[in-house]
């Protein structure tokens, strides 16, 4: 099959090699779980059980809430010690609402309703069971899933990503390795609920072994494995839809805009677990990796576990970490308090050592534009940066803020150390701040206006009560006098 | 031949007076429309504290150029920004205290549930009752600060909004000379 060109891109040194032969490892039960009520793209979920409760693997804990939410479930079984703050794994470290789930270590499941013969539910259905088990974008993106089969539905090409183009990350190469058939029935199942006509898989060069045996398991089935060359951003949503299929997704648009879906082979595997043993989504292959891990691996672990107890699993530290980031690299969030827990999309945790993250002091730009050359989606990093440092953030929307994907390739290859997509994150949060100040100021507005016409309407309203008590009391008046009037006159 | 020329000028006169009588009550402009762009921008909590009555006259002061743009306590920074690139004007920002978004706030243990704060709130942001401690509607306050000078135990003050994950971003960058 012809492949098409990515734009830019760059070559990353891989380092896969740490973890990438370690078979998927599961993980002692941890005692104490931290599950985040929202784990997802779009609203926080609802809880409907009660600190207290007594609740059973798998079991609804949260409900989704609103068009673009998901649920959560409960990973073991156990107590809910807790609803309260916890620190998020989120550069910030800010507090969420988080569930304390106190494991009883009987890790018994609820009772579940699979589906032996899963192609004889109709699409509709196979998208509810997958909205009800919790999917969401498992390669990092954690928008709901159901939703996205739901808005794709007739699409021409199915894409599954298997690209894992992030260096240090091989969860989603482990999977592929160990469990092929059923990331492929997976697939299957995804191709049927949208009624794709084509089915492609993308999967690096850089990963023989699971072209391999995912070629082996999809002999004979419409789903079609291709090698691509291995390339950063490769896996990325937008550039593996240019790679195999030659189009572009238009500025701010969707996948489904031009008739493509995309999914990670890590959901495919999801959506095969939920549909066909009716699991929801508590689980996920993470890769534990990075300089200062001793022992670097791919572990199996219930969501909401803590970091810590899965760099004890690795074997401890080996030196110092100068950075911890979850996820890869490249595109990862940096975080510093190792309490937090795994959530749904966390593909890797990292612990790099201070040669690995090589920082530099930045220096001025010498406009040699490497970063042009090296962004995918063709924008000017340089530019867009001077504009964002001279504080003129309309002016690096004009040059494509809003189309860039935070890949971090201009950063990567900048020769002066300019924190280019640091720049671009900041100013996408400015703008998005801005956008909510306006709302508010609209919805403020309508306030102050209702409030005026209220108080006008209280006034008015007094007035008018009050001239008719005084029409009344002069009729009164009126009524006395002709009565005592037409009484003088009979008394004459 | 004078007879034609009175009555050719009457009736052109009447015609081009009606002309003007029915484009001036169809095409009427009311007041600057410059003004209704800017009252568009401001809060329109009608907070006064720009010393103009209301939105309203702090938008036509400003369309007149009587006012600077950084008149607007509540609208902050963002908001001078926006003023002067509609007046076209360059903004001195450098004595625009930024404090970044505030909030009111209530602390429950001094509140008399007085209801003053609540009476004089503009948008309608504070909820209570008399002899209740009152509590204020994040969502719909503007940090006017009417309720601050309303409060007889100074138990409403204005504090910077709370951060959360959904309102957290990256600061900017702080790199010198680079870029």
């Amino acid at each position: 099959m012809k492949l098409f060109d990515l734009r830019g891109g760059v070559h990353p040194e891989g380092r896969k090699d740490l973890s990438a032969e370690c078979q998927i490892r599961s993980v002692p039960l941890p005692k104490t779980l931290y599950v985040p009520l929202q784990q997802h793209i779009g609203a926080p979920a609802t809880p409907v059980v009660n600190v207290g409760d007594h609740v059973l693997k798998g079991q609804l804990i949260a409900h989704a809430q609103g068009a673009v939410s998901a649920p959560v479930h409960a990973p073991t079984s156990g107590v809910i010690a807790a609803l309260g703050d916890h620190a998020a794994p989120h550069p910030s470290g800010l507090p969420v609402p988080t569930f304390t789930l106190e494991s009883d270590g009987l890790d018994q499941w609820i009772a579940l309703k699979g589906e032996d013969d899963p192609f004889t539910l109709s699409p509709e259905d196979v998208a509810a069971r997958v909205a009800a088990a919790g999917i969401v974008g498992l390669g990092g993106a954690t928008f709901p899933s159901a939703l996205k089969l739901n808005l794709s539905r007739g699409v021409r090409t199915l894409i599954v990503n298997g690209g894992e183009c992030e260096p240090y990350l091989t969860c989603d190469d482990r999977i592929m390795r160990e469990r092929a058939v059923q990331i492929v029935e997976g697939i299957r199942l995804i191709a049927y609920a949208v009624a794709a006509q084509e089915v492609l898989v993308g999967i690096e060069d850089n990963k023989p072994e699971a072209i391999a045996a995912m070629q082996a398991a999809a002999r004979g089935s419409a789903v079609q494995v291709i090698a691509m060359p291995s390339m950063y951003p490769m896996g990325s949503e937008k550039q593996i839809v240019q790679v195999l299929t030659g189009k572009e997704i238009p500025a701010g648009g969707r996948p489904a805009d031009i008739g493509v879906l995309v999914h990670n082979v890590a959901t495919a595997y999801a959506v095969q677990q939920a549909i066909r043993y009716g699991r929801p989504l508590i689980s996920r292959i993470v890769t534990l990796s990075g300089g200062a891990l001793k022992t670097p691996c791919n572990v199996e672990t219930l969501v909401g576990t803590p970091v810590e107890e899965l760099i004890a699993v690795a074997g401890g530290y080996a030196q110092p970490a100068a950075r911890m980031v979850l996820g890869g690299p490249m595109m990862g969030q940096q975080f510093a308090n190792t309490g937090v827990p795994v959530m749904k999309g966390t593909s890797g945790v990292l612990a790099l050592t201070s040669k690995e993250i090589g920082q530099a002091e930045p220096s001025p730009c010498i406009r040699c534009s490497t970063c042009v050359r090296a962004c995918p989606v063709g924008l000017l990093p340089l530019e867009m940066a001077a504009h964002i440092r001279a504080s003129d953030l309309t002016g690096a929307v004009d040059l494509g803020l809003k189309d860039c994907i935070a890949c971090g390739s201009c950063s990567y290859v900048c020769p002066a150390h300019i924190p280019l997509v640091h720049f671009f994150n900041y100013a996408k949060g400015d703008l998005a701040a801005q956008e909510r100040a306006k709302l508010k100021q609209e919805a403020t507005k309508k306030l102050a206006e209702a409030r005026t016409e209220r108080i006008a309407r209280i006034e008015r309203e007094r007035a008018e009560a009050m001239a008719k008590r005084k029409a009344a009391r002069e009729a009164k008046e009126r009524a006395a006098k002709e009565a005592a009037a037409q009484a003088a006159k009979e008394a004459a | 031949m004078l007879l034609a020329a009175v009555v050719s000028l009457t009736i052109l006169g009447t015609v081009f007076g009606l002309l003007l009588g029915v484009a001036a009550r169809y095409l009427r402009v009311e007041g600057n429309p410059l003004v209704a762009e800017i009252e568009q921008l401001l809060p329109g909590s009608q907070c006064g504290q720009c010393g103009y009555p209301g939105c309203t006259g702090a938008a036509q002061a400003l369309a007149e150029g009587g006012a600077p743009v950084t008149l607007c306590p509540p609208g902050g920074r963002a908001l001078a920004q926006a003023l002067a690139a509609k007046l076209g004007v360059d903004a001195d920002l450098s004595g625009v205290e930024d404090k970044g978004p505030m909030i009111a706030e209530v602390k429950e243990e001094i509140c008399i549930g007085c209801t003053r704060c609540f009476k004089v709130c503009p948008t309608d942001a504070i909820m209570g009752a008399a002899q209740q401690i009152h509590v204020v509607f994040r969502e719909a306050c503007t940090a006017c600060g009417k309720c601050v000078d309303a409060c007889p135990t100074e138990s409403v003050t204005l504090q910077p909004v709370p951060v959360t994950l959904q309102s957290w971003h990256w600061h900017k960058p702080q790199t010198g000379s680079a870029t």
